[in-house]
């Protein structure tokens, strides 16, 4: 049985093999061999790492788990990982009780129904892009042309963000993003987005424009510094993940011919092949970092409270006991018990916003762009595996 | 089968209303569950019970007949 003393497995985040759709081969050797786990991470600290459906379920949704990064014993997986979790906490460094009370200042923006109604508005972003991207063309970036842009402009409209701005917030995100980055690029790249969304928020109590920051300045019990962490947090969030998403998942399907002609064929099966590309790609790849603030056993190893978690969902979602033939995309399974949105009570707030911009982009790419193929060898492909976020840097297609 | 929600619990990620949309809703003001069918009709049964399996925040009850 692992103990807390014992020599770490390896270090994380450990770096991929040669699929690079699957997750690094030490997290499913761990999972197999030692679910519950120690690793070593980049400042010498050592962690524990769970990497089973079951477990990962049990920590998500266990209170003794904490996710606030100010207490001592919190695992970061970078420097910058650790400076971009100081400063004034949002939603998800928060634990309830106080989590739940700014949470549902939000849910409200993101609920099945209100996004719902966003699906036309959505389909016309789309459907402009891929006009503007196919317009006397024959090739294109899918990520800067339509992956990037959709997700983006969609949270600039909700948040009330000016989207001629997307060059700066995109350029803030990816420097805080990046595994890479030092504790003073972030912190810079930080005040610079946390500045703009102070002003902007002000603009808003002058100005009530119906957003969403509109709609929390009206509130009256929040600092103009709350409301500009919970939009930075929502910008962030609102694009890096879908883009990265809409563009991975194209990629996916242009590798598995079968998966993509089964699609092409049955548009009515996006929405499950969604889910199935949400447990296949896992695009949160660091992992979800919690403390313990008791002692508790998960699946028989004892941590001790102090003790900092990692969840590995990327691992998680390969689990063949709860997905049979785990590696294999299978666009037509019952993917919906995946953690790609997390669990517990820090699940996605925005993934009814995620799942409509990823139905509608990939749906809109089926059928608009019967012919599409990748412009260069797939092994030219740069993928993002040194971000928080994985994904390609870029996707170069004709069609 | 009986259905009992725990409006405390949700955290309103609307995962019930995708699975079982005809026993399941949110609140307008706030996104938390509101329970539509308490004691759903039979042909609903596996659907609901796919809703409590992927509610995030254990908020779905069921005791099963």
């Amino acid at each position: 049985m692992a103990t807390a003393e014992q020599t770490p497995r390896f270090t994380h985040p450990a770096a991929r093999d040669t699929c690079p759709f699957a997750p690094p081969t030490a997290y499913e050797q761990a999972r197999r061999e030692e679910p519950v786990s120690r690793v070593s991470l980049w400042d010498g600290s050592t962690s524990w790492l769970v990497t089973r459906h079951e477990d990962i379920k049990a920590v998500l949704s266990d209170a003794r788990f904490s996710s606030d990064s100010t207490r001592p014993g919190f695992p970061f997986v970078s420097e910058g990982a650790r400076q971009l979790n100081t400063g004034q906490p949002t939603i998800i460094r928060m634990d309830d009780p106080e989590h739940a009370r700014f949470r549902r200042m939000l849910t409200g923006e993101f609920m099945i129904k209100k996004v719902e109604a966003l699906r036309p508005e959505v389909q016309r972003i789309a459907d402009d892009l891929l006009d503007k991207m196919t317009d006397g063309r024959t090739g294109a970036d899918l990520v800067h042309d339509f992956a990037l842009p959709l997700p983006s402009l969609v949270i600039c409209l909700l948040l009330g963000v000016p989207y001629q701005d997307h060059d700066f917030f995109q350029e803030c995100s990816r420097v805080l993003l990046r595994r890479a980055s030092t504790a003073a690029e972030v912190a810079h790249a930080q005040g610079k987005l946390a500045d703009y969304l102070f002003q902007l928020t002000e603009t808003k109590r002058a100005q009530p424009d119906g957003s969403i920051l509109s709609r929390l300045a009206e509130r009256g019990d929040l600092s103009t510094e709350q409301i500009s962490g919970m939009g930075r947090l929502l910008l962030i969030a609102g694009h890096e993940t879908t883009a990265n998403m809409t563009a991975l998942s194209v990629l996916a399907l242009l590798r598995n011919p079968d998966q993509l002609a089964h699609l092409r064929e049955h548009p009515e099966s996006v929405p499950g092949a969604v889910e199935e590309l949400l447990r296949y790609l896992s695009i949160v790849h660091s992992g979800l970092t919690r403390v313990a603030t008791e002692d508790v056993d998960v699946a028989g190893v004892r941590i001790r409270a102090g003790e900092g978690v990692i969840c590995m969902v990327s691992a998680a979602n390969r689990d063949e006991r709860e997905f049979p033939e785990a590696d294999e995309l299978d666009v037509t399974r019952d993917a919906r018990r995946h953690l790609g949105f997390g669990f517990g009570v820090h699940q996605c707030l925005g993934q009814p916003l995620a799942r409509l911009e990823l139905q509608i982009a990939l749906g809109t790419i089926l059928r608009r762009l019967p012919e599409l193929r990748l412009a260069v060898p797939f092994e030219d492909i740069s993928f993002r595996g040194e971000m928080l976020v994985y994904g390609v840097h870029a996707l170069p297609v004709t069609w | 089968m009986l259905v009992r929600i725990d409006q405390e619990k949700c955290c309103g990620a609307g995962s019930c209303v995708l699975a079982a949309p005809d026993v399941f809703d949110q609140r307008d003001e706030d996104g938390i569950v509101v329970l539509l069918d308490a004691q759903p009709p039979a042909e609903l049964h596996a659907a609901v019970r796919d809703a409590a399996a992927v509610c995030p925040a254990s908020a779905i009850l069921l005791d099963q007949a």
